[in-house]
């Protein structure tokens, strides 16, 4: 496009001095825009919510006394450095709920992963070794699900899982068990709806992996007699281990700060820092509190979300 | 029928897609359900729709959803399209790191810390809360998903067709026009759709960025099942599906005509 100019073979003779000025500002007005967009409306605020973290709660519009500010000039601004006060920070370590809280997401986050895995595999592996004229389709019929509303698909197992729901329904009808099973508002709730809205993210980029793949290389391991199950842990899986990577961080990195499915399958009794970080801002509107959960959940998250951003540059690398 | 697909492919497929399908299959039924009761079947009926429709509040949220959608999935497609190309044709520049950084991060952010930064930022401005906040995140947070669409058709674009068109004399702007966007095109479109979806699904962003007057349809629907399971919420969200679908199946068989149509063209190209 319009980088050509400034990429490629030197200019034609036909374009002429304007033509070429033109060029290189088009160039500049392509990066600059997103780059100052996503500056302002994702890097910026990110400052902004550490400096709320600092300051302390008031009652008032909005409820924190301001910190750091411009107001009173630069002198102002490094005087405020002084007037920093940690103690939300302190408040987080001295009660034991929010440390549960983050331990709490990180576990369930972590089996959800793994349940993801284990449901999404044999399904990504399916479709992969599906004649070619229906992948197509299948592909289509995983993404479809994705297109529909997260919540509606989460509101969808509050029907199910109910105590008087379909699924013991179904379990009492059959007579396989006798008393309503509870699964509604417990931890196993949460588990059935982060795999069933995750499960998408983890199917895909395990599809793209294992569609790439060579079989003759499994036929081959067979025919040097190594057993399918040998074949499938000694090649297919290290082969896919990039998708494997890519979805389990696609699932993993959001699920810790899920608010949405433990707030509507969990109930009050279960514990999530997104919903933690929710209640103290909507409920107790304590907004210095919630910045300094949110911090924390950032930087716990900081090293799942370079190994993302690592697999994506890889992949993008392969691409080209 | 391809040999190595194995009677144990088959079943995982099926017993995967029966557990992605079932809950929404069953969430369309009992839209449909006489009875007051969710999971009670009483008898066909449909008015849980005629009653959607004089929810004042539930028809305000979807005007003001189907607003948001349109207006932020535009301006995304905009931006997320100028960070695709930034991302593909230009290798090296200063922060390029921190800008694919902040492509790909919100990507996989919580989005209680997207919607509270976002948020703690037009309370820093001085914006007041409402539709136009609502806009402004929802164009943040959509453009790297469209970004990341983009991205992937023009990095298997090839780039001698636009050499060729600067060869014979189109100037850079004229080429994008006439030879790069038409290729890139059915990417454009479902970074549209994608950013568009997202908008209108969004919960927890909108929760913290809407303001009175700007409630959106998916903050009215959790307000109401926060209060129990009525049909009359499962009609609204039969509607929701509905209208995702037949977009997505619209959109899936102009792609597929395109596509026909070029390999015909292609043919002819080639006996010509």
């Amino acid at each position: 496009m319009t980088d050509i100019a400034a990429t490629a073979a030197p200019p034609t003779e036909t374009a002429t001095l304007p033509a070429r000025l033109a060029a290189g500002f088009v160039n500049r007005l392509v990066i600059i825009i997103p780059y100052l967009w996503l500056l302002f409306f994702f890097l910026v605020p990110f400052i902004i919510v550490f400096k709320i973290s600092l300051s302390q709660t008031a009652i008032s519009m909005p409820p924190y006394t301001p910190v750091l500010d411009f107001k009173d000039g630069v002198a102002g601004f490094l005087a405020g450095f002084r007037e920093l006060n940690f103690d939300n920070y302190t408040w987080l370590t001295q009660d034991a709920l929010y440390f549960n809280a983050y331990v709490t997401s990180l576990i369930i986050a972590g089996i959800s992963t793994i349940l993801t895995l284990i449901v999404g595999y044999p399904i990504a592996y399916g479709m992969a070794r599906a004649p070619a004229t229906i992948r197509p389709t299948l592909l289509m019929l995983v993404i479809l699900p994705f297109w529909t509303s997260f919540l509606i698909r989460v509101y969808a197992w509050i029907g199910i899982l109910k105590p008087e729901g379909l699924l013991n329904q179904v379990l009492l009808a059959t007579g396989l068990i006798s008393q309503p099973l509870v699964i509604l508002n417990t931890y196993t709730a949460i588990f059935i709806g982060i795999v069933y809205s995750y499960l998408p993210f983890m199917v895909l980029p395990l599809y793209s992996s294992l569609e790439k793949m060579d079989y003759s290389l499994i036929e081959a391991a067979q025919d040097l007699g190594c057993p399918p199950t040998g074949a499938f842990w000694k090649v297919t899986f290290p082969l896919s281990l990039p998708g494997v990577v890519a979805g389990c961080l696609l699932v993993f990195i959001p699920a810790v700060g899920e608010f949405v499915i433990p707030d509507l399958l969990g109930g009050s009794q279960t514990l999530m820092i997104g919903k933690t970080l929710w209640n103290e801002f909507f409920s107790n509107r304590d907004w210095p509190v919630s910045s300094a959960v949110a911090v924390i959940l950032l930087l716990v998250l900081t090293i799942p979300i370079m190994f993302f951003q690592q697999a994506q540059a890889k992949a993008q690398e392969q691409g080209r | 029928m391809n040999s190595t697909w194995s009677r144990f492919n088959i079943t995982s497929i099926v017993l995967g897609f029966a557990f992605l399908y079932l809950p929404i299959v069953l969430l369309i039924v009992f839209s449909f359900n006489e009875s007051k009761l969710v999971t009670v079947w009483g008898g066909f009926s449909t008015k849980w729709y005629v009653s959607l429709f004089h929810n004042q509040g539930l028809m305000d949220a979807t005007w003001v959803t189907a607003r948001v959608g349109v207006i932020s999935a535009t301006v995304a497609t905009v931006l997320g399209t100028l960070a695709a190309i930034t991302l593909t044709r230009y290798t090296r520049f200063r922060g390029r790191v921190l800008f694919s950084g902040m492509v790909f991060a919100p990507l996989v952010m919580p989005e209680v810390i997207t919607g509270l930064s976002l948020l703690l930022l037009f309370v820093a401005v001085g914006l007041d809360r409402g539709f136009f906040t609502v806009t402004l995140a929802h164009i943040t947070f959509t453009m790297c998903f469209v970004a990341v669409v983009v991205q992937s058709r023009l990095v298997s674009f090839d780039r001698s067709l636009e050499e060729a068109a600067m060869d014979l004399g189109a100037p850079p702007v004229k080429t994008f026009f006439q030879i790069t966007l038409p290729v890139i095109l059915p990417a454009i479109i479902s970074g549209w759709m994608l950013a568009f979806t997202l908008s209108l699904d969004d919960l927890v962003i909108a929760s913290f960025t809407s303001g009175p007057g700007a409630t959106t349809l998916p903050m009215k629907i959790y307000s109401q099942v926060r209060l129990g399971v009525t049909p009359e919420i499962n009609a609204a969200c039969t509607i929701l599906i509905a209208v995702v679908a037949v977009g997505v199946i619209i959109a899936s068989i102009a792609n597929k005509r395109r596509e026909i149509q070029r390999q015909l063209d292609e043919q002819a190209a080639q006996r010509g």
